[in-house]
């Protein structure tokens, strides 16, 4: 399926994924009483802080997400992926584990959770680095930075 | 026990949705950021399904006195809006637009593409380290 207007996009791919995502935190939410927030989950997972769940589940969560991912590659064939090279990435990486940390969540404990939830932090959070990713997209765009290969 | 194999099941329903709905390929995560130039709006329809089942799962929450299995809910109740919560997601954000990854799919793609996703993963750990080192010292 496709968008009339944009021949990239993937709607329906799109939508059925957010579902699996949402499943995903809905289970977190009605079976353990907890946010599945990947940054916090992670952070407990190697002992950085982050959320009360037992280490073992944080780190049982943090396993199962590349699982899931292998499983819809062999299911569908190969995951096409474009990474941008090593320095950029852990530049990027540095940001985002310092930014995740401070701001107290990410995409999925603010963006999917947070926002369902209508929590004032987490509508502020998410229009911040939605707001933020954007204006580093145009701005790097602008000086003809490609990063992705 | 319980809490492990659910939290399992929850990562891998996570991290199936991420790889189907192409948040794995930053290509797609920094063309949906794009909205200058080229915009691909998938995100757009990832955020909205996992936004709408999550709406409906908060609505089964308020009505169920306890998780069906732990004992009690362990949800965030702060509500300031604070410097370190803005400037954070605002230093997220600049991370995210720079390799378009977030936590998530950087994990989820270390078996989609091992050595860029892992040097991704460990620089985000790096970070949170930083600030554990920083919240570990007296003021």
């Amino acid at each position: 399926m496709t968008l009339p207007g944009f021949p990239e996009a993937a709607p329906l791919a799109g939508l059925v994924g957010g579902v699996l995502i949402g499943l995903a935190a809905a289970v977190m939410l009605l079976a353990l009483g907890r946010i599945a927030g990947v940054s916090g989950l992670a952070a407990k997972a190697v002992g950085l802080g982050g959320s009360g769940i037992t280490r073992s589940g944080a780190w049982m969560f943090v396993l199962g997400l590349p699982l899931g991912a292998l499983i819809v590659a062999l299911l569908s064939g190969g995951i096409e992926a474009s990474f941008a090279d090593p320095l950029v990435l852990a530049i990027a990486g540095l940001l985002v584990g310092i930014g995740t940390r401070l701001g107290s969540g990410c995409t999925s404990g603010h963006g999917v959770c947070g926002v369902s939830r209508l929590s004032a932090r987490s509508l502020v959070a998410t229009a911040t680095f939605m707001v933020a990713g954007i204006a580093t997209v145009a701005v790097m765009n602008a000086l003809g930075l490609e990063v992705l290969r | 026990m319980r809490t492990a194999l659910v939290s399992l099941l929850s990562g891998t329903l996570f991290g199936a949705g991420l790889a189907l709905g192409g948040m794995t390929n930053p290509l797609r995560v920094r063309g949906f950021l794009d909205i200058f130039g080229d915009w691909d709006p998938t995100l757009a329809f990832v955020m909205g399904g996992a936004v709408i089942v999550m709406a409906i799962a908060w609505r089964i929450a308020g009505r169920i006195a306890r998780p069906l299995v732990e004992s009690e809910f362990h949800l965030p109740s702060k509500a300031d809006l604070t410097p370190r919560l803005i400037g954070g997601a605002a230093l997220f954000g600049i991370g995210w637009g720079v390799a378009g990854l977030c936590p998530g799919p950087g994990i989820a793609a270390l078996v989609i593409e091992p050595a860029s996703a892992a040097i991704f993963v460990l620089a985000m750990l790096a970070g949170m380290a930083v600030i554990r080192l920083f919240e570990r010292r007296p003021s």
